[in-house]
C-alpha cells in the first residue's frame, strides 16, 4: 500500500479549499444568468429543492468515497472506485474523474486568464472614455490571437502560459504548502470584493438611469430575479436548468472532491466539513452572485436589455464598461475587485483539477510531487493551447460541452449507483456517520439510495433527449399523437450529429459563410477526437497502474 | 420593487447566511476533549 504522502495542513484549510474548488466563475456569471433565462424569480425555489434533493446528498457521497479511498492509500477516483465495487471495469468508470480535470482545466484556465489580463487593464485604466462597444469589441480582439491590446505578441498566448504556470507552482507546493495556503488567501478576498459589489448593486437604485436608457434601475433587476412566478414551477425545463446549476456549482461529478477527500485522515469529520463547505457555496452564488451582475446592468442598461443579453460574455464585455459610471478611482477599484474575484474563483477550482492527475501518478507510478504538477501543467497546455487559438473555431465550447457538462452527470450518476447499491446504503452511511461531528439526518440515507440516482437520471435522460424548444408538454403530446419525439439540437443525440452546424452549412448561401461553417466543423471533430484520445491514454495508464499492482500483489 | 420580491429576497439570503454561518462556526469550534476531534484530527 503506497504511503499517503500529503496532507490537510488544517481543518479550516481543508473546508475553504473546498469551497474554493466549488466557487467559480459560473458563481457569478452562470447562476444569475440561469435565474434570468428561467423565469427570475421561478428559478430559486427548485434550484434549493435540488441542492437539499441533490447538492448535500452527492456531496456527501463524494466525501464518503474520497475518504474511504484515502484509507487504502488511493487518491484519485479509478482505484477509489476499485475499492468500492468488486467488478474491474469500474474504474475505468474512474477514469472521468481524472479526464475531466485535464479536458476542464485546458479550457479553463483559458477563462483564467482574460481574469488576469482584465485586472492589468483595469489598473492600466485602458476601458475610460470607451463606448460600450468599444468595450464589447476590446474583448473580441482580445482572443484574435494576432491583435495585441498592450504590444505584447500573442498577448492571450502569453497569459495563458502565466496563467497555467502559477497553477502547476502553486500545485507543486502540495496541499498544505500549496493549495491550502491559496484557499486561505483567495476566498476571504473574494468574499470581500464580492461584498463590496454586492453593496453597490443593491444600492444603486435608478441613479444609473441616462436619457438613452431612461428605464434603467437596479431594482427592476432585482425585482425580476426575486419575484415568484409559482407557475413556472410545473416546466420540466426550469427544474431541469436549476438541477444542472446545482451541479456545476458544487462541482460535483468531477472527481475533485474525492481527491481532496481522500488525503483527510480515517477518523476526521466529513459530514460537517461537506456541509460547510457546500453551504459557503451557497451564500456566494446566492448573495453575492444574484447581487452583482444583474442589478448592476439593469441599473444602467435596463432590464430589458440584460433578458436579452445576459450572458457569459457580460463579465469581460459590459462590465468594465459599466465600472467607468463610477468615476476613474472607483473605476479602477471596483475593476480589480471583480476581476480579482472572477480571478480567485477560477484560481481555486482549478487548483482542484490538479490533484486528480497528482494523486494518480504519485499513487500508481511513483512519481514526485514537483513532477506530477509539472506533468499535469504540460499536458493541460498541450489540450489548451487549441482552445486559445481556435477559440472561434468551437473548440472551447466543445470542451465544455463534453467535458464540462456530459461527462459530469454520467459520472455523478454512476458514483450514485456505487454508493448505494453496489457498496451498500447502509456500509456507505456507515462510513459517512464514521467521525461526524454533526448529526446526519436519517432521512438523507433514502434520498441518497432513491431520490439522488433518479435525479440524475432525469438530467441525464433530460439532456440524452431534450426535446424541440425544451418543450416537454409539446414533444409528449407529438409523442403520444404518433409524430415521434422531436430532438433539439442542443441535446446530447443531436449535439454527436453535429446536426445543428449541418444544418447551418446546409442553409449557408454565401461561399465564405459556408467555408468559415465547414472549418468550424473540422475544429469540433478534431477536438473530439483529441479528447477521446486523452481519455484512451488515461485508460491504459490505468491499466498499467492495475497489471503493476497485480505483478506487487497489492490489489484493491 | 414588490413587496413580495423583497421578502423572498431576503427571507432567502439570510437563510443561506444562517447555515452558512452556523456551519462554519461548527467548523471552527476547537475538538471535544475524547470526542473524534481529538482521535488525531487536524486542528480547528
Amino acid at each position: 500500500m503506497p504511503t499517503q504522502k500529503d496532507n490537510w495542513g488544517s481543518r479550516v484549510g481543508l473546508v475553504l479549499a473546498m469551497a474554493g474548488n466549488a466557487v467559480g466563475l459560473g458563481n457569478f456569471l452562470r447562476f444569475p444568468v440561469q435565474a434570468v433565462n428561467n423565469g427570475g424569480g421561478a428559478f430559486i425555489i427548485p434550484y434549493l429543492v435540488s441542492f437539499l434533493l441533490m447538492g448535500i446528498p452527492l456531496l456527501w457521497i463524494e466525501w464518503t468515497m474520497g475518504r474511504f479511498g484515502g484509507k487504502y492509500g488511493h487518491h484519485s477516483t479509478p482505484f477509489i472506485l476499485d475499492t468500492m465495487a468488486k467488478r474491474r471495469l469500474w474504474k475505468y468508470f474512474g477514469v472521468f474523474g481524472i479526464w475531466t480535470n485535464l479536458a476542464v482545466a485546458a479550457y479553463y484556465c483559458y477563462i483564467e486568464s482574460w481574469t488576469m489580463s482584465y485586472v492589468y487593464h483595469s489598473l492600466a485604466r485602458t476601458f475610460s472614455g470607451m463606448t460600450q462597444g468599444q468595450v464589447a469589441a476590446f474583448f473580441q480582439s482580445y482572443i484574435d490571437i494576432g491583435v495585441s491590446t498592450t504590444g505584447i505578441p500573442y498577448e492571450a498566448v502569453v497569459f495563458y502560459v502565466l496563467c497555467l504556470g502559477l497553477n502547476t507552482w502553486i500545485l507543486s507546493k502540495g496541499l498544505s504548502g500549496g493549495v491550502e495556503k491559496a484557499a486561505k488567501i483567495g476566498m476571504p478576498l473574494l468574499i470581500l470584493f464580492g461584498i463590496f459589489l454586492a453593496i453597490r448593486g443593491l444600492t444603486l437604485g435608478t441613479s444609473g438611469a441616462t436619457p438613452e436608457h431612461p428605464d434603467a434601475s437596479a431594482w427592476a433587476g432585482i425585482n425580476f430575479l426575486w419575484e415568484p412566478q409559482y407557475n413556472s414551477l410545473w416546466d420540466p425545463k426550469v427544474w431541469l436548468a436549476a438541477a444542472g446549476q446545482i451541479f456545476f456549482t458544487l462541482s460535483v461529478g468531477m472527481g475533485t472532491i474525492h481527491c481532496y477527500a481522500a488525503y483527510v485522515r480515517a477518523n476526521d469529520d466529513i459530514a460537517l466539513n461537506a456541509m460547510s463547505a457546500g453551504w459557503m457555496n451557497e451564500f456566494v452564488e446566492v448573495v453575492l452572485g444574484s447581487s452583482i451582475v444583474i442589478p448592476i446592468a439593469a441599473g444602467y442598461l435596463g432590464l430589458d436589455w440584460v433578458k436579452q443579453n445576459a450572458g457569459f460574455g457580460m463579465a469581460f464585455q459590459t462590465m468594465p464598461y459599466l465600472f467607468e459610471n463610477w468615476g476613474p478611482f472607483l473605476a479602477v477599484v471596483a475593476g480589480v475587485f471583480w476581476f480579482g474575484l472572477l480571478f480567485f474563483a477560477g484560481i481555486t477550482s482549478s487548483l482542484a483539477m490538479g490533484t486528480p492527475w497528482m494523486g494518480f501518478m504519485q499513487d500508481e507510478f511513483s512519481m514526485s510531487r514537483h513532477r506530477s504538477a509539472w506533468s499535469f501543467g504540460l499536458i493541460v497546455l498541450v489540450m489548451g493551447l487549441p482552445t486559445v487559438f481556435f477559440y472561434q473555431l468551437g473548440v472551447f465550447n466543445e470542451y465544455d460541452y463534453w467535458a464540462g457538462t456530459v461527462s459530469l452527470v454520467v459520472f455523478a450518476l454512476a458514483e450514485s449507483i456505487i454508493f448505494a447499491w453496489i457498496f451498500g446504503i447502509n456500509r456507505s452511511w456507515e462510513e459517512l456517520k464514521s467521525g461526524a461531528d454533526m448529526k446526519v439526518p436519517q432521512f438523507y440515507k433514502y434520498i441518497a439510495k432513491f431520490i439522488t440516482p433518479l435525479f440524475l437520471l432525469f438530467v441525464f435522460i433530460g439532456s440524452l433527449f431534450s426535446p424541440m424548444n425544451r418543450d416537454w408538454s409539446g414533444a409528449l403530446a407529438s409523442l403520444f399523437g404518433g409524430n415521434g419525439w422531436p430532438l433539439d439540437n442542443s441535446s446530447i443525440i443531436k449535439q454527436v450529429l453535429n446536426t445543428g452546424l449541418r444544418e447551418q452549412i446546409a442553409a449557408a448561401t454565401d461561399t465564405a459563410v459556408r467555408a468559415g461553417l465547414e472549418d468550424q466543423l473540422f475544429f469540433v471533430n478534431a477536438s473530439r477526437l483529441l479528447l477521446m484520445l486523452v481519455f484512451l491514454g488515461i485508460c491504459y495508464l490505468v491499466y498499467l497502474a492495475q497489471k503493476h499492482r497485480d505483478r506487487e500483489g497489492r490489489s484493491a | 420593487m414588490t413587496a413580495t420580491a423583497i421578502v423572498v429576497m431576503v427571507v432567502t439570503m439570510c437563510t443561506v447566511t444562517a447555515f452558512t454561518g452556523y456551519f462554519f462556526l461548527k467548523v471552527l469550534r476547537p475538538p471535544k476533549p475524547g470526542g473524534a476531534d481529538s482521535r488525531g484530527k487536524t486542528e480547528g
